[in-house]
């Protein structure tokens, strides 16, 4: 083997690929994330939105693609690349053309610092969370030059509406992030941190995760890091740059096809990347719960065994739905298929459950290292999918804000509160150290 | 909020004086630069997702907000009107069903009436009963869709759901007792056509003890709601005055604070021997329009559990010549549809198809208000607002 390929596997590296200088392992990781983010995105997340709305809705949600609707994403996904290409005459053509790939390269570049684990992120940047900031707020470029290359009424209303949006919330938002960077600094050097692993380290140090820190500073912060990032997505009930009823479709009112679906999925994987951001600031990042608490090595393996557990979960719920589904041979490849969907999820767990069994010493085997990467990743993950749930919850619950009211919250409201808890937070972190 | 309201009724006075010299159709912007951003002309429909059809507003916008409307409809004009001249009376009975589509019950009611009074006939008490709990069901169903609609509109899309998986309860009735759903075509000139089927009294009342929750579920999701509240209040104001003015009738009268509701002004069909109360509203605004909506629905169930329980037995057809010829004469007859005054005119010239018949539809009288109540609003509020009018383009164009 190559030493470029060899030198990142070394038991004693315990860096992010970016950081430990190996460009190989960089670039990998950045495929995994880029295809297992894009597949998520594409598959799960949709699916699992169409669902859970059905739900709330009193209906079904897709259930004739595929077993429950399961292949439901991938046949929309072929159907929106199978259509017709249009660019409207009147359009600026290279704008238009490239507006979804600006806001999709900015939702996804905002991975690279991403930390799923102390060393599964593709970079352990200084200044991560300002790079977080700067490139996801690229995603609002992408909208306001869509509507603007349209060149149609409802597009461009949508596209200012969006940018005016975006910017009275990045203020409040960064601000909420300042105060948790401030936490950060509440050690014996005094000195905090940007880096997005180091924030996570910071937690981890002090003992608490900052959403209870200062209580009620970190949970204020956070709640209004919460709601901003609702609206920097653009999603309900911020959702005016797109909303339905009142603009048709908002900026992509004349986009179609492979390009409308580009812009889906960037909001999608904004979606995530924030919720990321929200985790790994005030929910502990890639932490188990309570780690300083429960750390026998009998709690150690207990919590390793959550991820197999889940995934058994999962498997055995579908198993449930197999037994469900109506015995007419109209429906046998159905459920055929289901079973073997169900299977694949209990293999999946199997070798989940068999890994955290195997790799429960503390030495650095192989086995005990997959067993640390699949915890940290496992966890950071389930917190995301709670925000991503709330997502979807809000969605079908609530109405939409008109724009002034949508300005006056974000100016009168979460800005003063914001600046507030800022200010408190600096002046009691000054007193305890 | 309170100064917004102020502008807008500034604002509606001062149209009032001026409106003979606004034109918004004339887009002549040729003294104008192409840069020229101070206004914005934009057509919203005739395909938009939120104006419940084909309605077209231009819409003259400084940024978002509104300068001034201007319906365009027609674009689902059938001439019903016209074609009630080559047919018969009785031909002509399931034309109307077609005009406001979600209420095609009320439709059929106040036509028959009116050919009703123009023969001088009357129907037996045993039919005006049923006439009254099928007209209830179906203001009860066209308020559930209006509330879905509406509350999509501003942006909740689950309370659509949950009002028409309600609304298919009243459906199935319909469907139970004359074989129809939508377009019923329910009543006939004289009385029913249709007996009710075995077990009518007892859909009717499960249908009561099922739906009083419902109406408690739509109000948790909504009423209270902050952002509801927000979207709705000092929403699309519309002073008595200004109301009566315009002619508006309806739920959208009686938010301004008018109680005027036809059922207890003149009463028609049985509805004199009910006992039941017109909620009002008091500032006239979107969310007033809500409440009065919401407590109507209470209120029809209130009348149909009266008239379910007192329902009287006896003939359902009265005495009607087989060949409907009406002696010369005209009758302006109207009735309360869900939406409004829902008003008949029929000039007869003694032979079997009327002269002329002219429609007075609620919704096309309603949608005239639309202008002074959105001036000065923004965008999302014409929208808000044309949902609040509850109109039905098919009963808007005939």
């Amino acid at each position: 083997m190559p030493n470029f390929i060899m030198s990142y596997l070394d038991p004693n590296v315990k860096l992010t690929p970016g950081s430990a200088g190996s460009q190989f392992w960089a670039l990998i990781y950045v495929l995994i994330i880029f295809v297992g983010v894009s597949l998520t995105v594409m598959w799960l997340l949709n699916w699992v939105e169409r669902k859970a709305l059905a739900h709330f809705q009193v209906r079904l949600g897709p259930m004739r693609v595929g077993p429950h609707g399961l292949l439901q994403p991938f046949a929309d996904a072929l159907k929106l690349m199978l259509k017709e290409d249009i660019i409207p005459s009147e359009a600026d053509q290279f704008v238009f053309w490239v507006a979804p790939l600006i806001g999709l390269f900015a939702s996804f570049t905002v991975y690279t610092v991403i930390p799923f684990g102390p060393s599964q992120a593709v970079s352990d940047m200084n200044i991560g969370i300002l790079f977080m900031l700067g490139v996801s707020s690229l995603g609002v470029l992408g909208i306001v030059v869509a509507g603007w290359a349209s060149n149609s009424h409802y597009p461009l209303i949508g596209a200012l509406r969006s940018s005016a949006q975006m910017v009275s919330y990045e203020v409040a938002m960064g601000l909420a992030v300042v105060s948790a960077v401030l936490m950060t600094s509440l050690n014996a050097t005094g000195t905090g941190t940007l880096s997005m692993i180091g924030i996570v380290q910071a937690q981890q140090q002090q003992g608490v995760w900052f959403i209870f820190k200062f209580f009620p500073l970190g949970l204020i912060a956070f709640v209004i890091f919460a709601i901003a990032m609702v609206a920097e997505t653009n999603r309900a009930p911020f959702d005016l740059a797109e909303a339905e009823s009142e603009l048709t479709a908002g900026y992509h009112t004349e986009y179609s096809g492979l390009r409308w679906s580009l812009f889906m999925l960037a909001e999608y994987a904004a979606m995530m990347a924030v919720s990321s951001i929200a985790v790994t600031l005030w929910l502990g990042g890639w932490m188990r719960p309570f780690p300083n608490l429960l750390h026998a090595p009998a709690w150690e393996f207990v919590f390793s065994l959550f991820p197999g557990l889940t995934f058994l979960g999962v498997a055995a719920i579908t198993f449930v739905g197999v037994a469900r589904m109506p015995s007419q041979s109209f429906f046998k490849i159905q459920r055929i298929g289901l079973a073997v969907f169900a299977a694949l999820l209990g293999f999946i767990a199997l070798l989940l459950l068999v890994i955290a069994v195997a790799g429960r010493s503390a030495d650095m085997s192989v086995a005990a290292r997959f067993r640390e990467g699949i915890d940290y990743v496992y966890w950071f993950l389930l917190k995301v999918a709670v925000f991503i749930y709330l997502f979807i919850w809000y969605r079908a619950t609530w109405p939409r804000y008109r724009f002034d009211q949508l300005m006056k919250i974000g100016w009168k409201v979460m800005l003063p509160i914001s600046l507030g808890v800022l200010i408190v937070t600096a002046i009691v972190g000054v007193i305890v150290s | 909020m309170s100064e917004r309201a102020n502008d807008q009724t500034n604002d509606a006075s001062n149209r009032a004086l001026s409106s003979a010299d606004r034109s918004y159709l004339d887009l002549d912007t040729s003294d104008k630069t192409y840069l020229d951003s101070n206004e914005l002309v934009i057509n919203m429909g005739p395909q938009h997702p939120a104006t419940h059809g084909v309605l077209r507003v231009i819409l003259k916008l400084d940024g978002e907000r509104v300068l001034g409307t201007e319906c365009v409809i027609g674009y689902l004009h059938r001439g019903v009107e016209k074609i009630a001249e080559n047919r018969t009376y009785t031909m002509f009975n399931p034309y109307v069903d077609r005009m406001d589509y979600c209420a095609a019950v009320s439709n059929g009611l106040g036509y028959c009436e009116a050919v009703e009074k123009l023969l001088n006939v009357e129907a037996p008490p045993r039919a005006r009963y049923i006439r009254v709990i099928l007209t209830e069901l179906q203001r009860i169903a066209s308020h559930q869709l209006w509330l879905g609609t509406h509350a999509l509109d501003i942006g909740a899309m689950t309370p659509l759901f949950y009002t028409f998986r309600d609304r298919e309860e009243i459906l199935k009735i319909f469907e139970k007792y004359c074989g129809a759903r939508l377009t019923t075509h329910a009543f006939r000139i004289g009385g029913c056509q249709y007996e009710t089927y075995a077990g009518f009294e007892k859909d009717v009342k499960n249908f009561l003890t099922f739906f009083a929750p419902k109406i408690d579920e739509y109000e948790t999701l909504l009423t209270t709601n902050r952002i509801w509240l927000e979207r709705t209040r000092n929403v699309g104001v519309i002073s008595a005055a200004d109301a009566i003015a315009l002619g508006v009738t309806g739920p959208v009268l009686r938010a301004s604070g008018v109680q005027w509701d036809l059922r207890k002004a003149q009463p028609y069909a049985a509805y004199s021997e009910f006992d039941f109360e017109i909620p009002v509203g008091t500032n006239g605004d979107t969310y007033d329009r809500y409440l009065v909506r919401m407590e109507e629905m209470r209120q029809s169930m209130r009348i149909i559990e009266q008239a379910v329980n007192r329902i009287p037995e006896g003939p359902i057809m009265g005495k009607v010549p087989k060949v409907i010829k009406p002696p010369v004469g005209e009758i302006y007859h109207s009735i309360e549809a869900p939406k409004g005054e829902l008003g008949y005119f029929i000039v007869s010239d003694g032979s079997t198809q009327p002269y002329r018949v002219r429609v007075r539809p609620p919704s096309f009288v309603n949608l005239q208000a639309l202008d002074i109540m959105v001036c000065g609003l923004l965008v999302a509020d014409v929208i808000a607002v044309i949902g609040t009018i509850d109109i039905v383009l098919g009963e808007v164009d005939r």
